[in-house]
C-alpha cells in the first residue's frame, strides 16, 4: 500500500508547477543551506529588492511593452551535484531566460556546461575562479577573477605600503586561496618585492604555530592570508602571540563582520582586497545600500552587492535586446559597455570575465574603512 | 544405489525460471522505456512532459542504485559497516575522467554512436579495474578488523583518497577536474544499473554470496565450516569499489565537471542514508530507497517553490524529519530482508 502511494510521488512534481501569467522568468541558483547559507541570504535579499525595485516601475521594457519580472530562487547547497539539478530545472521546468549565479566556483563548473548547452545566458556574482567563463560564450561573471585580487594586494603592498619582503600562508585545500597566493607569489616578486616564505595548511586546521614560526625566522613585512574570515583571525591572534609584527594582508575572503567579532583588537591596521566598500563614493552604491540597510536591517557585504549588479546587469540587457529572447539577451550582455552597478563599472571585452575595479579596505577600530581603489 | 543424492554443490541445469524470465523481462521493459525515452527528449519532443530535467533525475536515481546496491554488499550481505564508498567513487571519476579527457580521442573523432559506445566501455572499465584495485589494497590493509574499527579505518581511507587528489596538480587540484566531455546519458546509467543489478543478484545467490551471508550471521561458525574469511571479505570490498568506480566514471562524464570534494564522508553518508531508508541486504531495497529519496528532495523543492517560496530553506530540515519518522515507524528500512520476486533468484530464497 505504502509502495503505491510513493509511484504516485512523480505525479505531484508535475502538478506542482503551476501556470503562471505573462511574465519574465530569470532563474538564482544560490547556496540558502549548507556552509555558506550566509552568502545564500545576502543573495536571496539582494534579488528580493531588485524584484520589488523593476517591478514597482511597471517592469522591464521589451520591445514596445512593459513586463512584470519574477525572479525564482533555487537552494543548490554549495554542492555541484545540486547545483546541476537546480540548472536543469530552472532551465527545463521553469523555462528562465538566464540565471544569476552559482556562488561558489566549483558549483558554478557544474551548472555551466547545463546553460551552455542550453544557450541561457548566466551571470555569477561571485564565482572567481578563472575556469568558470574559459571557452564559454554564455557564462559570464559580475567579480573580478582571483589573479586579478592577488595582483591588487601585490601592487598595493609594493607601491603603498613599500614593503619589500613578503610572505604567504594558506589553505592548500581551497581553490580559492591557493589561486590568490600563487598570483601574489609571482606579481610582488615582479613588483621588486621578495617571498621569504611560502606556507601551507589544510582546511579547518586550528594551529597554525609552526608555520608562523617558519615565516617569523624570516621577519617579513607583510604576510598575506588570503583565507576565510572564520580562520584568519586565528592565525593573525598566533602569529602576534609568537612576536610577529608584519602587516597583515588578505583577499575579499575577509569580508564579513564576523571577522572582527572573532578577531577584537588585533584585526585593526590590516588590509584587504575586495569588491566594493559601502564606503566607496558611487551614487547607485549608495542608494543601493540606503534601501538594503531600510528594509534588512544590514550592511549590504559584497556578494549582496554582485548579487543586485548580475540581477540588473541581465534585466539591462533584456531591455537593450528588446525581446525575450536568450541568444538575444547574452548577445546584449557581451556587448555591456560602462554599466554602473554598486561594485563599480562593469564592461565585457569580448569574454564572460568584466573589466572592473577593486577597493582595498582597512579595519580600524573593529570596522571596515575604505583606503584606496585599485583600477588594473 | 539408484536413489543416491546429488551432490550439494552440483549447479541447478540453467533452465527457464519463472524469476529469471521476470528478471529479463524487467529489464527488457526498463531498456524499452530508456530508449524512446532517452532518443525523445535528445531531439526535444514533448517538452513540457518530458524535459531533460526529468531526465537528469532518472539519471542521477539510476548512479545512485549502482552506488547504494553495491555498498549493501558490505553493510548488508557482508554485515560491515563501511564508510568509504565516496572514496571508491571519486577514484573512478578521476581515473574515467582522465582517460577520457588525456588518454582517448573524443568522441567527435569516431563513428557518431559506436564511438561513444567505445569509449564509455573503457573509461568504465578503467574506472572500476582501478578502483577495484584501491578496493582490493584496502581489503588487505583492513581484513583483521570489524565493527567499529574498520568503520574508522574505511572512513579514513576516504579521507586519504580525497586529500590525495586535492594534492595532485595534474588533475586540477582543489580546483576540481573541468572539461570533461558528456559521454554519459540516461540510456548508458539505465544499462549499467541493470548490469550492476543483474551482476549481484546472481552473486549474493552463489557460494560467494552465501559465504558473506555466513560470516554476517556468525564468523566463528563460518570459519570452523572451512570459510576463509579474509579471502571473502576481500572479494566484497573489491568487488563492491569495482561498481563505486563505475558509479564514479558515469558521474563524471555527467556532469563534465568533478572536485574532491564532491566525495567526501558527507557523500558517503548519503549513500548511507539511502541505504538504510531502503534497507539491508535487500536489492529491492537499494532501489526504493534511491528512488524514494531522490523524489522527496525534489518534490520538496517543487511544492515548496511552487506554493510557497519563503519555507524554501526548510527543505533540508522537513526532509530528513520525513527520514527519521520512516526509521523510527519502519526500523528495517522500507524493504530490509525482503526482495521484488524479479530480483529474487529462486522462488522462496
Amino acid at each position: 500500500m505504502k509502495l503505491r502511494t510513493l509511484a504516485l510521488l512523480p505525479l505531484l512534481v508535475l502538478a506542482g508547477c503551476k501556470p503562471t501569467a505573462k511574465e519574465l522568468k530569470i532563474g538564482v541558483s544560490a547556496p540558502t543551506t549548507g556552509s555558506i547559507s550566509a552568502t545564500g541570504q545576502s543573495a536571496k535579499n539582494a534579488i528580493a529588492l531588485v524584484q520589488d525595485e523593476i517591478n514597482a516601475g511597471g517592469g522591464v521594457q521589451v520591445g514596445d511593452k512593459q513586463v512584470k519580472v519574477r525572479f525564482i530562487l533555487e537552494d543548490d547547497e554549495d554542492k555541484p551535484e545540486s547545483t546541476a539539478t537546480v540548472f536543469q530545472k530552472l532551465i527545463n521546468q521553469d523555462k528562465v531566460l538566464a540565471i544569476v549565479g552559482s556562488y561558489t566556483s566549483k558549483c558554478s563548473n557544474a551548472g555551466a556546461p547545463i546553460a551552455e548547452a542550453s544557450g541561457i545566458p548566466v551571470v555569477s556574482p561571485w564565482s572567481t575562479n578563472p575556469n568558470v567563463t574559459k571557452g564559454r560564450k554564455f557564462i559570464f561573471r559580475a567579480c573580478f577573477i582571483d589573479p586579478f585580487q592577488g595582483r591588487v594586494v601585490a601592487q598595493f603592498a609594493t607601491s603603498k605600503l613599500k614593503a619589500k619582503t613578503g610572505a604567504v600562508l594558506y589553505d592548500v585545500a581551497s581553490d580559492y586561496n591557493k589561486g590568490i597566493a600563487e598570483v601574489f607569489r609571482d606579481e610582488f616578486t615582479k613588483m621588486g618585492g621578495k617571498i621569504v616564505g611560502f606556507e601551507t595548511y589544510n582546511t579547518k586546521d586550528t594551529d597554525f604555530s609552526a608555520q608562523l614560526t617558519k615565516i617569523k625566522g624570516s621577519n617579513p613585512e607583510v604576510l598575506f592570508l588570503p583565507n576565510y574570515f572564520n580562520e584568519v583571525p586565528l592565525q593573525i591572534q598566533q602569529a602576534r602571540k609568537l612576536g610577529l609584527t608584519a602587516v597583515m594582508l588578505g583577499g575579499d575572503g575577509w569580508d564579513n563582520p564576523e571577522l572582527v567579532k572573532l578577531g577584537g583588537k588585533v584585526m585593526d591596521g590590516n588590509y584587504f582586497s575586495n569588491h566594493y566598500s559601502p564606503d566607496i563614493d558611487n551614487p547607485v552604491a549608495k542608494g543601493f545600500i540606503a534601501k538594503y540597510k531600510a528594509r534588512f536591517g544590514l550592511v549590504p557585504d559584497a556578494a549582496a552587492a554582485l548579487t543586485y549588479d548580475s540581477a540588473n546587469l541581465i534585466l539591462k540587457a533584456v531591455a537593450t535586446a528588446g525581446k525575450a529572447d536568450s541568444k538575444a539577451i547574452r548577445d546584449a550582455l557581451a556587448a555591456t559597455v560602462g554599466f554602473q552597478g554598486v561594485t563599480g563599472n562593469i564592461t565585457y571585452g569580448g569574454g564572460g570575465d568584466p573589466v572592473k575595479g577593486a577597493v582595498v579596505i582597512k579595519v580600524e577600530d573593529g570596522k571596515f574603512v575604505f583606503d584606496s581603489a585599485v583600477n588594473p | 544405489m539408484s536413489t543416491k543424492p546429488p551432490p550439494e554443490h552440483a549447479a541447478p541445469p540453467p533452465e527457464l525460471t519463472p524469476s529469471r524470465v521476470r528478471f529479463w523481462m524487467v529489464c527488457a521493459l526498463i531498456l524499452a522505456l530508456a530508449l524512446p525515452l532517452q532518443l525523445s527528449v535528445d531531439a526535444g519532443l514533448f517538452p513540457d512532459v518530458l524535459n531533460p530535467y526529468y531526465l537528469h533525475l532518472l539519471t542521477i536515481i539510476g548512479m545512485n542504485i549502482i552506488l547504494v546496491a553495491s555498498l549493501n554488499l558490505l553493510n548488508g550481505y557482508l554485515g560491515e559497516f563501511a564508510l568509504g564508498h565516496a572514496g571508491f567513487m571519486a577514484v573512478g571519476a578521476y581515473t574515467a575522467a582522465l582517460l577520457a579527457t588525456k588518454a582517448l580521442p573524443s568522441a567527435a573523432a569516431l563513428p557518431p554512436v559506436l564511438g561513444t559506445c567505445i569509449i564509455l566501455v573503457v573509461t568504465l572499465g578503467g574506472a572500476m579495474l582501478m578502483a577495484a584495485g584501491i578496493g582490493y589494497l584496502i581489503g588487505l590493509v583492513t581484513f583483521k578488523t570489524v565493527g567499529d574499527y574498520l568503520a574508522i579505518i574505511t572512513l579514513g581511507f576516504n579521507m586519504i583518497i580525497v586529500n590525495a587528489i586535492q594534492n595532485l596538480d595534474f588533475v586540477g587540484g582543489p580546483r576540481g577536474f573541468t572539461g570533461i566531455p558528456k559521454n554519459t546519458n540516461f540510456l548508458a546509467v539505465a544499462v549499467c544499473a541493470l548490469l550492476t543489478l543483474g551482476l549481484l543478484r546472481n552473486l549474493i545467490q552463489s557460494s560467494f554470496g552465501r559465504v558473506w551471508v555466513s560470516i554476517r550471521e556468525n564468523a566463528i561458525a563460518a570459519e570452523l565450516m572451512g570459510v576463509s574469511i579474509a579471502k571473502a571479505k576481500n572479494w566484497a570490498f573489491t568487488i563492491a569499489a569495482a561498481f563505486a568506480g563505475l558509479a564514479g566514471g558515469l558521474w563524471a562524464q555527467n556532469q563534465q565537471f568533478i572536485t574532491p570534494r564532491s566525495f567526501d564522508y558527507i557523500k558517503t553518508t548519503e549513500i548511507l542514508v539511502m541505504l538504510y531508508l531502503g534497507g539491508m541486504a535487500s536489492l529491492s531495497g537499494s532501489i526504493l530507497g534511491v528512488v524514494a529519496y531522490t523524489l522527496l528532495m525534489e518534490l520538496l523543492r517543487n511544492l515548496l517553490s511552487a506554493f510557497a517560496p519563503q519555507l524554501a530553506e526548510w527543505r533540508m530540515l522537513i526532509s530528513p524529519l520525513i527520514l527519521i519518522i520512516i526509521m523510527l515507524t519502519r526500523q528495517t528500512g522500507l524493504l530490509g530482508n525482503r526482495e521484488w520476486r524479479w530480483l529474487r533468484p529462486r522462488q522462496g530464497a
